[in-house]
Parts: C-alpha cells; structure tokens; sequence
C-alpha cells in the first residue's frame, strides 16, 4: 500500500504505473475499470468484495470517498498493485473540500484506456445512474437497494430511473433461485394457476422475484412474509399439484414436487464479491432485468 | 415482459433466450458411469460431476448410479465419490452440494458379462425417475477398457436400456483409443453404433473440451488481424507439438503395442491441425464445424518418402530436470525388444489453395525437455529486409502460438528494435497474452465442459466417427512403414527427440522451434 497525501488524479495514475513497471510486470490483461462511489462505512466491504472478483477479472478498481467540507480541497490516496490480493490494481481515493463535487475529474486520468467501464454504489445511488457524471463513463452501472433505509422507496427511485445498462445487486442475489426454479420447470409441469413468494420483510429481491415470476408465467404471484433469512420459499400452483422451493436455513433447499419425493438443491446465499464477479461476467445490458424492474409494481 | 420475448424454445417459460444469467443447466438426467473404480472415473469424472453440482449446474434430482464388479452397497460407492472429490475436484468442497448429489447416487454390483446385472440396472435407472425425476434421460459413460465396449454395449441393447423414446434420451460416452487402426476403429463405430445413433454416441477427446483450444477457432474467426495472414502466401510452417516430460509411468501395459503416434497424433494433434488449418464454417452449430474439419483432414495428404519426413524413437536412459530416469526399454512391464515408439513426428500438407506447399509438422513425445501442448504457426520472413545484414542477425520468423498447455495464452514473436543501440538493430521480441490473465478461474476441466455437453446434449465438442476414421486413414500408411522398418531411435530422455527428428525438418530447410 502506497499512499500519496494530496496529490492529483494523473499523479495517482503515474504512481501506479511506475510501481507495475518496479514490480518488473507490464499492465496486460486488465479487462476493465470499476468505480465504487461510497461513504466511509461502506467503502472498505465494497473495495475487498472487489479485490476479490479482480481474481476473476483483472481490473483496475477506483474507489472514490467523497469527504465534503469547508477545507482546502485535497486528494489523498491509497494504491496498491498486484501481489498477494490477486491481479487488480486498487487506488482508494478521500476527495476532501469541495473536490467531492468533482470525482468525475478524479476519475478521468484513471480510466483505463480502452475498456469497459463499470460503476458500482454500494449504498444510496443516484436518482438516475446513467446521467450521473461518474455513471456517465460507465457501460455497467450497479446499484444495491438492499442497503436502502427504505427499500420500497429505494426500488421505486431504480425503476423510474431506469436505463439499459443498469443492475441491481438485489436482481443478482435472485440468480440461484431463477436459476433452481428454471430448472424446475425444465421437467414438464401441468398448467400453472398462480405463484407464492415467502420472504422476510423488506427484502428487495422477493419484489423482484414476484415480478419475474408473473411475467414469466404470466400468473398472479403473492408475496407473503415470513422470518426469512432472505427469501424462504417460492411456490409454484400447479393443475398436477404445488411446486415447491423452500429454504428456511440459508444454504439448501428442499425441492417437493407431485409425485416425486422430496430432494434438496443447494441454495446458498452468496457475499458480495460472488456478486460483483457475476455482475462482471457481462457487460451488456441485462434486458431481463430491465424488464423487470420497469414492469415492478410496488405496494 | 413484450411477447415476444417468451418464445422460449425449450417450452419452459422461465427460461428466456435474453436472459444472460442463468446457466445453462443440463434438463432433468442422469449418468450410469461404468469402471467407477478406475483412474480416469476417480480423478476426472465423479470430480468433474462434483465441480458441475458446485456449479449449479445440474438438475435437481440428478442421479449417478456406479456400476462394478464390487460387493458394495449405495453407501460404499458413495464413499468412492466422496474420497474422489475430496481429493480431486476443482471446487471448494460442500457440504449442502455434497448432500444434494449425495441422493442421487446408486450403485449396481455386476460383472459386465452378466445379463442378469443389467436388468438390475434397468430396475434402479427406473427408480431414479421415479424417486428423483430423471425423466428417462441417462448417459452411460463407458469408463472400462476399450475392450469391454462390445458386450456392455450389446447388453445395453438387449436390455432395452439403450432404447431412445420420443420423450427421453439415452446417450453413451466413450473414451478414446477409437480402435488402433482404421479397421478396428470401423469396427467400433459400427458397434457403438449399432446400438446408439450417432448424434447420441459422445466420443471424448478431452483436449477439444479445453477452452484454450475453443479460443482457436474465437481467435481465428473473430478477429480481422490474423485470418489474412493464415494461408501459404504468409505462413512458412506450421509446428504442432505436444510434449511429456514424464514417461510412461505405469501405463505400461496400456503403451506397449499403442505408442505416441496411435496414442496422440491420431487424435489430438489431428483435431488441432484440423482446428488450425479448417475454413471458416458456416456456424458454430456442430455439423457446421464437423463438416469444415473433415475437410481439411480431407485435404491431408503424407509425403511421398515417409522415412525422410517422419520420425520416431525411445527414450533411453539418462537425467532429466535433474532426476535419473529409465529408458522405454528398460521400464517394467515392457518387453526389452519393443518396437513401440515413444516419440513421433510426421509431416504433412493439407492439399489445398489456402495451404499448398505449407508443411504442418506434428510432434508428440514423452520424457521431453518439458510438459507442453502448443501450436505454433510460423510466418514467412520478409521478402525484403532494408536494414543492414548484421542489424537482423537476430531477428528471425515472426510466430504466433497457441499455448494450450500450460502457461495456456497465445504469444506473438516480432521483430523490434534494440533500445540504445547507434545503429538500428533488431531483435525478436515475444508479447503475451496469458490466458488466465484475463479470464483468471473461470476456466473449468475440459471434462466438466465435456460431461455438461453430453448431458446437454450439444455436441460440438465431439469428434463424430467420420473423423476418427479420417485421422486412421491418415495415419495407417505411417504406422505400417514403421513396422516393417526395424526399431525406432533412440533419444536422450529430457532432450527434444531424436536426431532423425531434426534431420527430417531440416531437409525442408526448416528448425523446430523450442517450445
Ligand atoms: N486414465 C486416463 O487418463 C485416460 C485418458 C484417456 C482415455 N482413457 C480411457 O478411459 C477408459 C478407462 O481408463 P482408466 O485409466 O480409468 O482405466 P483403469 O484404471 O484400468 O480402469 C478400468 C476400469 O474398468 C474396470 N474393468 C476392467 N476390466 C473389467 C471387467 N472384465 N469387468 C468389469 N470391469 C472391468 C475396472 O474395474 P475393476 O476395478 O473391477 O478391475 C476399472 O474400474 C479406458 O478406455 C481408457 O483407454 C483413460
């Protein structure tokens, strides 16, 4: 870790040069540039949960900590290059005074040439990401209403605000689940009649589930709460008889079907860099997602 | 959700063709593995299946039934499984996955040669689609010696177990050899598939599983920079080599009798000449691809002379990386007179316009300087150098290179200018792209990729028969010159082959590269 107290965006981006070049190893093979825009509470899960995707695609990550003020304006900054954390290079950035204002002017000279650019909030976001100065740069813009005080409010503010190119991690953590109900249905069922979603309250991705699966099915779908953790069960009606996905402990689930007895499919709730490293994988944006999110009506 | 967007093929209205997430995932199935107690079901195949549950990528409700002649009851193969993966799979072991698969698993006790014991197994394949929704659908992957094939698979017949119903698929996967020469290879072929039809026979050459060798075609027919470079006008050579540092180890009985020309060139080296040399298919759907390979192996033909364009020899004894080893001959197990070569290397032409008069040198061997697969595509030198003759001493053909294994990348050899020097000088210099650098740990096992296509269904990856009988149509004429001229020769283990191998390039004025 190399610190650089009041310095400059070019001068961060130089000094990560020369110390990849000290290090005797070119800057090949980075695939793309992730901005996190975060508070002090949040920076430090959201810059190690993206060290660790960078195992999985090699980047340059940039997080930048507005400290807003009436002092000089300042940038300070951490760096770090390669080594033991794995591939990524990680400049962590305080924007202090009024510089907080303009992380974009920060963020510009770190850019790395030629290729994608994400932006990730692991708190609030902005109202609309796409016309955000840092979410400007970007092709992938995450956001996480999870983290929302209120999260009906939070999902109402990413569906008006929506533009393709956006995600929420909220959406990602469902991937098991569609994933475990696809399967599902990959065996014939009979004529589906309508769905249940059980989850504790103020769970995010339940509404999405429920949106998913009404547009998908096209059947009324009914969220119901329960203690959680998370999202507990995903019933299916059927002509032949209830499907049913349930998972009261976090990792497995148990899988009832008409006419076939019970079997268990793991279902384990994953950590924030699992999440990231999926959000990575595509660039493009997530029509289904935009879809769902539009579509989402909210209590 | 606009309408259009349902047309989901499979009829599952959960799955949508945008959707970018979700994996695909092998439909409702099973896997009836026979040889469970063997090398490659211990260390390959139960760990790639783990890896593949791991990965969610395999339906609820899987089903694995192990089949051998052991006294052993669910629990015991289960055990197997257990140690198997414990030892050998890629992925962090689980103990939610672990107990998911852990349902599904059956054993059958039997000896391959009794009816008797198929039957059983019918009975227990169907208790797996009642009990756990399998829907029909098996795999019987064939992990035995080739010499099994015959009464497994006309047990599986007269069993009815091999029998394809509207509703569900049955499929079987068998590993190579594919036969020992073109004879034997038709013969299993029309075994294999008397039985099964051929879109449902799954041959696995585990090497067309790994991703470097799929980035062969990515890179050919994605980009623009390399394809108007690949053909005779720019390509001087082509060197494809697969090399071993270990020997034979105790594979004895296996190798003697088989040897490196039958064991790799036939198949492995073949596919990747075909890969390297094959026109742009139509599609990436299988048959699109299948067809451009068979052309190019179409197009292969053999030099007139074989004994001045081929070679072949055995280690001998001696140090490598440090280490005294055995020679071939002195190994036990192997007979002192063995005329089985440990090394090989053919030239080739493919007799088309895209590469007439390009020679394509392949070259397998074991106890070599070092443990790598790799092609390499050698560019003419430029036809005028303006520079002084001493400032391109050192430069020399341009080179690209897919490096399979390990280190798996692609490099690209040029010529630069030496910094600091008064006059221009030039020399090669290497740029390379590491495959793991960008991608880092979303390579699978080549047989978790191959399994999941098996049980997908998609069969890309796998050489059909015409193919295999093209590479012994190829090979044939070489494997009967050796034989009737005397003992291969010898070569110092831990070097790069024997003399005649050098010998053989260099009558085309041509080196090998050091790989
Ligand atoms: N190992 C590799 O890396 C590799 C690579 C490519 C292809 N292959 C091919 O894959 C297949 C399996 O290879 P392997 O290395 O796993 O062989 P292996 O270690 O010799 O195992 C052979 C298996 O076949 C069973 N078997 C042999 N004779 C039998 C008989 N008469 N009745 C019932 N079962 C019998 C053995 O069971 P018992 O324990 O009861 O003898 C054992 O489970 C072969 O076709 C081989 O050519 C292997």
């Amino acid at each position: 870790m190399i610190r650089l107290d009041n310095t400059s965006g070019g001068a961060v981006a130089a000094a990560i040069a020369a110390e990849r070049h000290r290090m005797g190893s070119a800057a090949t093979g980075m695939v793309l540039s992730l901005l996190i825009l975060s508070d002090e509470e949040y920076q430090a899960d959201a810059t190690a949960a993206a060290v660790n995707a960078a195992r999985q695609h090699p980047m340059r990550i940039v997080t930048l900590i507005p400290r807003p003020s009436r002092n000089e304006p300042r940038l300070d900054a951490e760096i770090a290059v390669g080594g033991d954390d794995g591939p990524g290079e990680v400049a962590v950035l305080r924007l202090r005074g009024q510089l907080a204002e303009h992380a974009n002017s920060v963020a510009i000279p770190l850019l790395l040439a030629d290729t994608p650019v994400v932006a990730f909030w692991p708190a609030e976001g902005p109202d609309v990401p796409s016309e955000d100065p840092i979410g400007r740069h970007a092709q992938r813009r995450i956001t996480d209403c999870a983290t929302a005080d209120d999260i009906v409010r939070e999902l109402a503010r990413r569906k008006e605000g929506y533009r393709p190119g956006d995600t929420d991690l909220a959406w990602t953590r469902l991937t098991p689940w569609r994933s475990a109900l696809a399967s599902v249905l990959d065996r014939p069922a009979g004529a589906m009649s309508g769905a249940t979603v059980s989850a504790e309250e103020a769970n995010p991705s339940a509404l999405l589930l429920v949106s998913w699966l009404s547009h998908s099915l096209r059947v009324p779908v009914e969220l119901v709460a329960s203690d959680g953790p998370g999202i507990t069960e995903a019933r299916l009606s059927t002509g032949e008889g209830d499907i049913v996905v349930s998972r009261s402990n976090g990792s497995t689930a148990l899988l009832s079907r008409p006419g076939i007895p019970d079997s268990r499919i793991a279902l384990p709730r994953r950590d924030l860099a699992a999440l990231l490293s999926e959000e990575l994988r595509r660039l493009d944006p997530d029509e289904v997602y935009g879809d769902v999110i539009t579509h989402l009506e909210l209590p | 959700m606009s309408p259009h967007r349902h047309a989901a093929p499979s009829g599952n209205p959960l799955r949508n063709p945008l959707d970018q997430r979700l994996p695909r995932v092998a439909g409702p199935c099973g896997i009836v593995l026979f040889g469970v107690t063997g090398d490659l079901s211990r260390k390959k195949v139960m760990p790639a299946i783990y890896d593949l549950a791991n990965r969610g990528l395999l339906p609820p409700g899987f089903g694995l039934v192990g089949f051998a002649r052991r006294d052993w009851e669910d629990q015991d193969f289960a055990q197997i499984v257990h140690d198997s993966v414990r030892e050998h799979a890629r992925t962090p072991f689980r103990e939610e996955v672990w107990r998911q698969l852990a349902e599904g698993i059956r054993f059958v006790a039997g000896d391959i040669a009794d009816p008797e014991a198929y039957l059983r197994l019918k009975g227990v394949v169907e208790e797996l689609d009642a009990s756990r929704g399998t829907g029909g659908n098996h795999a019987f992957y064939l992990s035995i010696p080739p010499g099994l094939f015959p009464p497994v698979l006309e047990h599986l017949k007269t069993s009815g177990l091999a029998e394809d119903r509207p509703d569900a698929w049955r499929r079987v996967v068998i590993e190579k050899p594919f036969g020992h020469d073109l004879a034997s290879a038709e013969e299993l072929n029309r075994i294999v598939d008397d039985v099964f039809v051929p879109g449902s026979v799954f041959r696995i050459d585990h090497y067309l599983g790994k991703e470097t060798v799929q980035n062969i075609l990515a890179v050919r027919f994605a980009n623009t920079m390399f394809e108007p470079l690949w053909n005779s006008n720019y390509v001087d050579n082509v060197q494809i080599t697969m090399a071993e540092d270990i020997g034979i180890g105790g594979r004895a009985g296996y190798y003697d009798g088989i040897g490196a020309a039958r064991d790799v060139i036939q198949n492995h080296l073949l596919q990747l000449l075909a890969l390297t040399a094959m026109e742009e298919p139509l599609s990436f759907a299988a048959d699109d691809v299948r067809i451009e390979k068979e052309k190019a192996l179409r197009a292969v033909v053999l030099p007139r002379e074989l004994g001045k364009h081929t070679s072949r020899g055995q280690y001998a004894n001696g140090w490598q990386g440090g280490i005294p080893v055995l020679g071939y001959l002195e190994e036990e197990g192997i007979d002192p007179q063995s005329a089985t070569e440990t090394y090989a290397a053919i030239r080739v032409d493919v007799d088309n316009r895209r590469w007439a008069g390009v020679p394509f040198y392949l070259r397998t061997g074991k106890r070599l300087g070092r443990r790598v697969t790799e092609v390499a595509v050698v560019f003419k030198r430029a036809p005028h150098l303006p520079f002084a003759k001493t400032a391109v001493q050192e430069l020399s053909n341009n080179a690209l290179v897919f490096r399979i294994q390990p280190d798996e990348g692609i490099t690209v050899r040029f010529g630069s200018k030496v910094p600091n020097t008064t006059s221009v000088q030039v020399r090669d210099v290497t740029m390379d792209f590491e495959y793991g650098e960008s991608f880092v740990d979303s390579s699978p096992e080549a047989y978790e990729r191959l399994i999941l296509d098996v049980l997908l269904g998609d069969p890309p990856l796998f050489p059909r028969h015409q193919e295999v009988e093209l590479g012994w149509e190829i090979l044939d004429p070489v494997l009967d010159y050796w034989a009737a001229h005397g003992q291969p020769d010898q070569y110092v283990s831990g070097g790069w082959g024997p003399q005649s191998s050098y010998e053989m390039v260099a009558r085309d004025g041509r080196t090998w590269r050091r790989p």
